[in-house]
């Protein structure tokens, strides 16, 4: 089985960071908040988050935010859901959650909850059940959770429970495993599992092993390392973990390094990027694999930070 | 992002890449511009058309082009044709976005929105999603739009059923269109629509639709799941049952004192060893359910009104419904020294008011069409099986063998098929090793109903625990100890076991046992139990005495996947009393919190737990002051 090439992925990643100026770089400017969490968070799981400068990350990201308290996902775009989440979690990366004005940034996300208990992504009424988990998750860091009607958000993502045990985007949208992840894990976070059939769903979950050893999505389609995390710790959260073959899959990620330059792709041989390498960190993170900080799987944090969050109440 | 080849970038790729970032860099700036000016002349917007054409992920252009819509309808207000024709020229940029990247949610969600401004038909809607099919049939983004434009333009349930028919027939590899099709029928059915009344109808043409599916390429997974919804569909009885109780109707429940019964004829089901002065009624149901209470269960009892009574549901979160509901009688006074003989009457001592009702007339004249399609099935899959030694074949025969036990269930027909099951499973874990724990735990769950079917079976393996310090007259030990068992069931069957044995198996969760409420010792040693948030269960066990968790895996992980399951301070719906002062949040606490939060509320007064990674002096001295009942700790006394 190959190694885990730590110091390349950290060194690529700190490459991506600096290198503004590729039409990659610039073609993803507006979800630029994301890749800092994608690349921040693997960095600290990998024991490396100084290698950034804090201050500077820290007053960019606080340049993202808007005038409704939500965050965009670059300086000058427009403020949405997914960002405002990647800036709450940038900031507990760095025990900094308090700089912000906790209630501004959750009346941003309160006032984006619908009569059925569903969420908003923005002002522009695009409903999902992954910004059912994001409201859930940001709130809950932000120890604001009960500003929300907590029981109908679990109700609408109940509604959104098909026949076969998964979750989809909306009511009768098909299981898929990144909406599977959102609504496992919002489920979660709000103490509310007990509406999964854990034994379903962790079939349906089970069989995204192929035989390659790599995860797909949902039947049928070819394995992705992102799908390392999303099954991975939806798997984790239902605890039926067991069911797939961890060390197959440890093997699949390694498989998806590119060891000269760094970088993790989605199946081998293809071209890296932040995304997959967090993913392929986090999910190795979840198999054990040494030498990892351990990260909370309904939080996608590192343990130690969620444990700070909540054990530091006054 | 996903799907393109890894290539080194030379150095005039790279020279290349930097100029056409410059050119967007400057495009993109330009439009921030107009957005943050409110600019909408026809050049901005045209600005915005070839952004989103090349990149329909910039987000915020498709928030600047309704900005843009409302700006210029308010200024054309009167006028139909310009209304059309803004809407259209919005409709024609999504398709071309679309063509660009047609996994865009912001192209998708921007159509959506033109379509509620009241424009385009159904038919030029179907159009573009046929487009869409053929390009690829799993796209979900135009499945959940075609959901959208059907609801939205009244399509029929019945049209859109035959559409997924005719997919299917195109491609049966398609389970976007089977869980679209299971989607419809579910509604069709629950709706009664007409054509679609009776199950018994409906069902068998459905069965045989699937076969060809599965039939025609058993690796494939796309009709898996729906033939496990119409087995599922099968079986299913809506109203909730009543499976098992304790005390056992027509049983004698002796109630034993302190002193040691020699020669006692009964049976370890009905004697029952008192350690307080309540002891429990428990209620175990086939789904969980609600509303148990005083005036939707009576209770015939010598011992106690019945409007004292509170029943509790055993859930691990504040869940008002549970599979397994609890109260407590207490004894009369004056009682601890003897025994007392209490026959429980031989129809239910529980009978139950509207929402629980028992036995449906409706679903017992069911049974025929139920029994003859799981028979059926199975000599369908049986016959799938001659011919191709296929992983779902076996699995499917294997649950179709358990459902047809599972029906014909009146003791009366003994014949069982749990040996061949047992097979299946050990034939599974050989042919597809990838999913070897899966199969692991079915076979546990099977092999613990075939050990728990008959009483003859149980006596076989109840012994006088004979390790127990304090052996005076002690209650017969259930021991299931070396079989191999990965996971835990049949609790309905084992509501009367006080003490019971679990070691030398391969357990790393104990997840139901909160149903034997009458536990007082419990042995789970040499298991491979991974967290203390896994011994969740055992928080529901008030009566438990003596526990055994002696070398497991607690403290050996790094990860924890029980963590969600049980109530935790880091859970919302109990972290709350956690968290408003309750507790002095020491570093004892911080450090140990899962082991703190299972056992604190426990009496126990023997506890073994050496051979676990997270044993050392600290730890061991954090549990006495958590338990303070303790009198024996790994076996040796303390003081």
């Amino acid at each position: 089985m190959g190694e885990l090439a730590a110091d390349k992925h950290v060194k690529y990643i700190i490459s991506v960071e600096k290198k503004k100026d590729s039409f990659e770089s610039v073609v993803m400017e507006h979800l630029r908040l994301n890749g800092a969490y994608w690349g921040l968070t693997t960095l600290d799981i990998l024991g490396k988050l100084d290698a950034v400068d804090e201050e500077d990350v820290i007053s960019w990201i606080l340049k993202c935010q808007d005038e409704s308290g939500g965050f965009a996902g670059n300086i000058g775009h427009d403020p949405h859901v997914l960002y405002t989440l990647s800036a709450v979690q940038v900031l507990a990366l760095f025990d900094k959650v308090d700089i912000l004005d906790a209630d501004k940034v959750s009346n941003y996300i309160v006032g984006l909850q619908n009569e059925d208990g569903s969420f908003s992504g923005d002002i522009w009424g695009e409903v999902d059940t992954r910004f059912s988990y994001i409201a859930i998750c940001c709130l809950s860091i932000l120890q604001r959770l009960d500003k929300i009607n907590v029981d109908k958000a679990v109700e609408y993502i109940v509604s959104c429970k098909n026949l076969d045990g998964g979750f989809g985007c909306t009511p009768g949208g098909e299981s898929h495993s990144g909406q599977i992840f959102c609504c496992v894990g919002a489920l979660a976070i709000a103490g509310a599992l007990h509406h999964v059939d854990k034994d379903l769903l962790g079939w349906w979950l089970c069989e995204r092993q192929v035989k390659s050893g790599g995860l797909n999505g949902r039947p049928e389609k070819l394995p992705d390392v992102c799908y390392s995390w999303w099954v991975l710790s939806s798997l984790i959260m239902i605890d039926r973990v067991h069911w797939i073959n961890k060390d197959k899959l440890v093997k699949f990620i390694l498989d998806c390094q590119d060891m000269e330059n760094g970088g993790i792709s989605d199946r081998p041989d293809d071209a890296v990027d932040v995304f997959h390498t967090y993913f392929g960190v986090a999910g190795l993170s979840l198999l054990e694999y040494p030498g990892l900080k351990p990260i909370d799987p309904a939080y996608a944090l590192p343990v130690d930070v969620v444990n700070r969050i909540f054990f530091s109440k006054k | 992002m996903h799907g393109r080849p890894r290539k080194p970038l030379k150095p005039e790729d790279a020279a290349a890449s930097a100029a056409k970032a410059e050119k967007l860099r400057v495009l993109q700036s330009q439009f921030l511009h107009n957005h943050h000016n409110h600019i909408y002349s026809k050049e901005a917007v045209e600005l915005s058309t070839k952004l989103l054409e090349t990149n329909p992920e910039l987000y915020t252009a498709w928030n600047y082009r309704k900005l843009a819509v409302q700006h210029k309808l308010t200024e054309n207000d009167s006028d139909p044709d310009s209304l059309k024709s803004i809407l259209d020229e919005e409709l024609r940029v999504v398709e071309s976005a679309l063509r660009q990247n047609f996994k865009s949610y912001g192209a998708w969600h921007h159509r959506k929105w033109i379509l509620s401004k009241g424009h385009s038909s159904i038919d030029n809607e179907l159009r573009l999603l046929d487009k869409f099919q053929k390009a690829d049939s799993r796209n979900f983004h135009a499945w959940n739009y075609r959901r959208f434009v059907a609801a939205s333009m009244n399509r029929s349930e019945e049209d859109e059923l035959k559409y997924t028919e005719d997919m299917i027939c195109n491609n049966f590899s398609n389970y976007s269109a089977w869980h679209n099709r299971s989607l419809l029928l579910s509604n069709l059915l629950k709706r009664k629509v007409e054509g679609f009344v009776s199950k018994e109808k409906v069902l068998p043409d459905e069965y045989e639709f699937v076969h060809q599916a599965i039939f025609t390429d058993p690796d494939d997974q796309s009709g898996w799941f729906y033939h496990l919804w119409l087995l599922d569909q099968t079986v299913r009885v809506d109203s909730p049952q009543l499976v098992s109780s304790w005390p056992t109707p027509g049983s004698d429940l002796i109630l034993l004192g302190d002193r040691c019964l020699d020669g006692c004829a009964s049976s370890p089901f009905t004697r029952f060893h008192l350690d307080s002065r309540t002891f429990p009624l428990v209620l175990y149901f086939n789904q969980a359910v609600e509303g148990v209470n005083s005036s939707t269960i009576t209770v015939d009892s010598e011992l106690n009104t019945n409007k004292d009574l509170v029943w509790k549901p055993l859930s691990s979160c504040n869940s008002k419904a549970a599979q397994v509901w609890v109260t407590q009688l207490n004894l009369p006074d004056g009682n601890t020294h003897s025994s007392k003989v209490f026959p429980v009457e031989d129809s239910s001592p529980i009978s139950s008011l509207y929402q629980l009702s028992i036995k449906n007339d409706n679903e017992l004249t069911d049974f025929e069409w139920r029994a003859a399609t799981i028979a059926k099935e199975i000599d369908h899959f049986r016959e799938l099986l001659s011919l191709i030694n296929c992983k779902i074949g076996k699995l499917t025969l294997a649950r179709l063998l358990m459902a047809h036990d599972a029906m014909m269930c009146p003791p009366a027909n003994k014949i069982s098929h749990s040996e061949e099951v047992l097979e299946l499973y050990n034939d599974l874990m050989r042919l597809d090793p990838t999913h070897v724990q899966y199969y692991k735990d079915q076979h546990s769950l099977v092999l613990l109903q075939q050990v728990t079917s008959n009483w003859e079976s149980l006596l076989s393996r109840c012994f006088h625990y004979s390790n127990s310090p304090s052996n005076r007259g002690s209650p017969m030990c259930l021991q299931l100890k070396n079989l191999s068992l990965s996971r835990l069931g049949s609790f309905d069957k084992l509501l009367w076991v006080q003490m019971l044995d679990l070691s030398h198996n391969e357990l790393r969760s104990i997840e139901g046992l909160e149903a034997l409420q009458l536990l007082s010792c419990l042995n789970l040693s040499n298991n491979i139990l991974g967290s203390f948030t896994a011994l969740e269960p055992i928080r529901q066990l008030k009566s438990l005495r003596a526990l055994n968790i002696s070398y497991n895996e607690i403290g050996a992980h790094s990860i924890d996947t029980t963590k969600y399951l049980c109530s935790s301070p880091l859970s919302h719906s109990v972290g709350s009393e956690w968290n408003h002062g309750q507790t002095v949040i020491d570093d004892d606490i911080k450090s140990y919190w899962e082991a703190y939060f299972i056992l604190k509320g426990l009496n126990l007064t023997q506890f073994d737990i050496v051979g676990n990674a997270i044993v050392n002096e600290k730890f061991k001295s954090f549990l006495i002051k958590v338990l303070p009942g303790l009198k024996w700790l790994d076996g040796e006394q303390l003081h």
